[in-house]
């Protein structure tokens, strides 16, 4: 599947802003981002609920930008399931292969597989008021996988389920996933499900799909601040690119980067030093070893976590959060101590402000 | 509610209130009914009992005529309306349009406008149509069923519209996007998924429609023709003659075909719900 340059307006509204994606047969594919950055709307352009305002969308190599829905060769698991009230379980699933006119005796057999697949047998005969949220969430699932669709899109399935469900129904349905080898196109705001689940992550923010790759990728290389930020948690360190592998941070120091890709900053340019809390080392001031990028502060809050601590050390120009875990052979810091703090050239990111 | 106890004086209050309602609801059904079987000519006096007033009902030809005018009047202007009034309430909700604004102030203005005023306007309407059908085909078109049916549509599309489109609004629209994401094409997403879930909205909308198409004296009036006359037109003309035992016996009859509607609809929504609770198990 492809998307070149798709857009969707509403009014004045730009709601998905020039979109460039290739999408693999197979692939659990994850989009990304806070609530209302368009992750919905390029969904619903996939299914052909929406018509796109511009670009050019494919599907197996064929153009589906102007089809309606009921041609095209995915199925959806809506936000709110949309399972029709009024049908049981079992005429819900077979809803897709009735109106495609698959032959009665596969309809029965192809809706009895599909249920047993999503581990629903023996309530065939429900209606979905008498369901939970998570059988619904399988009947959802069910309807729409019973059709064999090319892909499959899913619009923050599991945002309406409480959290133990919710790990369940992830673990389920990566399972699944394999099992049918689909592709799944998973819409999601949340980074843990998408850091969990998917071969390949594309996070959005207001319309524009900033990065694409996998979740080490995304994680460890994040080249867009808010991709950093939205991703983990993350310090910000101001500076200068002087030259591809070097960083001038505001405070005059010189740090070592991992080379920049092509294309996300140029030599010269204003960025920031993603540096995540949890690759920071810390000991007393003075403690740095040799050959390291150090910053030197006074640690102003101490947050045990239980498995960890959280210190917030001030700088003079900057506050860094350091993460460490909490274990006996570390000493631990208190308010107000001089600390030293260091890391590995390859720890950090260069991102775009 | 039930736990509380209430003060003896606001029970009271609240006896006698509802006592009140059911007084002035129904005194005046009861002794409709009750007069029907009165042997007096005099409306108000009693003369012994009687069904003599049935029987003449069912002697007279013209009532009985009125009576098949005002049934046939009511099914076909019903039929009519209730269709185009869901597809205008589906429209309304379910589409942008250029004039949908208009459209939609203007369809409930037979809700607002006095019947009267109604009235004058299907009559003008009439009158001004009739004539240039005679000037373009030469064919003298007159007054009669058919215009009745049209005014009675006229005034019935809004009516069903209204409440089909509460019913549509509290309808989730994905689900019609499910359907069409499951092949379905717009009339078979209408057909097996929005009409069942709008169907009691329908339903009701019909039931309005028979209701006020039976009930109408002041529009069918004016566009009734001299061979058709509705029901409670003739019941209204009879009136003005003087009150006899007659028209309560007609009342009587008509209170008891409202009656038998609804009754019928409530028991269909009923064995429906039943059937649903047993499909389920
Ligand atoms: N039908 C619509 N009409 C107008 N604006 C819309 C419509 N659908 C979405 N939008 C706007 O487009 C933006 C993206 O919405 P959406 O794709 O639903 O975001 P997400 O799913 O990421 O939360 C939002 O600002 C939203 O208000
Ligand atoms: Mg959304």
């Amino acid at each position: 599947m492809s998307l070149r340059a798709v857009s969707k307006h509403f009014d004045d509204v730009v709601a998905v802003d020039s979109v460039d994606l290739d999408i693999g047969d197979g692939e659990f594919f994850a989009l990304l981002g806070p609530s209302g950055c368009g992750k919905t709307t390029t969904l619903r352009m996939i299914a052909g609920l929406e018509i796109p305002s511009a670009g050019s969308l494919k599907i197996f190599g064929s153009e589906v930008g102007p089809l309606p829905p009921n041609r095209r060769p995915v199925n959806t698991v809506f936000q709110n399931y949309a399972l029709f009230p009024h049908m049981s379980v079992a005429d819900n699933v077979g809803f897709g292969l009735r109106m495609s006119k698959t032959p009665k005796a596969d309809v029965a057999r192809r809706v009895s597989e599909a249920i047993s697949l999503v581990r629903m047998g023996g309530m065939e005969n429900r209606r979905p008021a008498q369901l939970s949220g998570g059988q619904q969430q399988r009947v959802a699932l069910a309807r729409a996988l019973v059709n064999r669709p090319k892909v499959l899109l899913l619009d923050e399935p599991l945002a309406a389920l409480d959290l133990k469900l919710r790990q369940e129904m992830q673990f389920e349905l990566k399972q699944l996933q394999r099992e049918v080898g689909i592709t799944f196109v998973f819409v999601t705001h949340d980074q843990e499900e998408a850091l969990a689940l998917s071969d390949r992550i594309g996070v959005m923010d207001s319309g524009r799909l900033l990065q694409v790759g996998t979740p080490e990728e995304i994680y460890d290389a994040p080249v867009d601040r808010f991709v950093a930020d939205f991703i983990g948690r993350s310090n910000f360190l101001a500076g200068t690119l002087e030259a591809h592998d070097r960083v001038c941070l505001a405070n005059g120091d010189r740090v070592t980067v991992p080379s920049v890709a092509d294309g996300v900053v140029s030599v010269g340019d204003a960025v920031q030093v993603s540096l995540r809390p949890e690759r920071v080392m810390i000991d007393r001031a003075g403690a740095a070893p040799e050959g390291h990028a150090s910053l030197e502060g006074e640690v102003a809050t101490v947050t045990f976590l239980g498995n960890s601590i959280v210190y917030r050390v001030a700088l003079d120009w900057m506050t860094i959060e350091v993460e460490t875990d909490h274990r006996p052979d570390l000493d631990r810091h208190e308010v107000g101590d001089r600390v030293a703090m260091w890391w590995r050239d390859d720890a950090i990111a260069v991102v775009r402000p | 509610m039930s736990g509380r106890s209430i003060a003896p004086t606001t029970r009271w209050l609240l006896r006698s209130n509802s006592a009140l309602v059911i007084a002035f609801l129904y005194a005046p059904i009861i002794l409709l009914a009750v007069y029907s079987f009165s042997g007096s000519r005099i409306p108000g006096e009693w003369g012994g009992f009687t069904t003599e007033w049935y029987a003449r009902l069912f002697d007279d030809s013209r009532i009985q005529k009125t009576i098949g005018v005002s049934v046939r009047v009511a099914l076909v202007s019903t039929v009519i309306a209730t269709v185009l009034g869901t597809m205008s309430a589906l429209a309304l909700e379910r589409f942008k349009f250029r004039g949908r604004r208009v459209f939609d102030a203007l369809l409930y203005l037979p809700i607002i406008i006095p019947d009267v005023t109604m009235a004058v306007m299907m009559l003008m309407f009439f009158t001004q149509a009739f004539d240039l059908v005679d000037l373009l085909f030469g064919l003298g078109l007159s007054k009669g069923f058919a215009t009745i049916v049209v005014s009675h549509v006229a005034f019935n599309i809004a009516f069903v519209s209204v409440v089909v489109r509460a019913r549509i609004a509290g309808m989730d629209a994905t689900l019609e996007q499910a359907a069409a994401d499951l092949y379905a094409n717009r009339w078979q997403a209408f057909r097996y998924v929005t009409l069942p879930l709008i169907a009691p909205g329908v339903l009701g909308g019909a039931l309005l429609a028979i209701t006020l198409s039976l009930d109408d004296v002041v529009v069918t009036q004016f566009v009734a023709g001299p061979g058709s006359t509705t029901l409670p037109v003739y019941v209204f003309s009879l009136i003005r003659k003087g009150v006899t035992p007659t028209i309560n016996a007609v009342s009587v009859i008509m209170l008891l075909a409202s009656l038998t509607l609804v009754a019928g609809s409530v028991a269909l929504q009923r064995a429906q719900a039943v059937r649903g609770r047993t499909n389920s198990e």
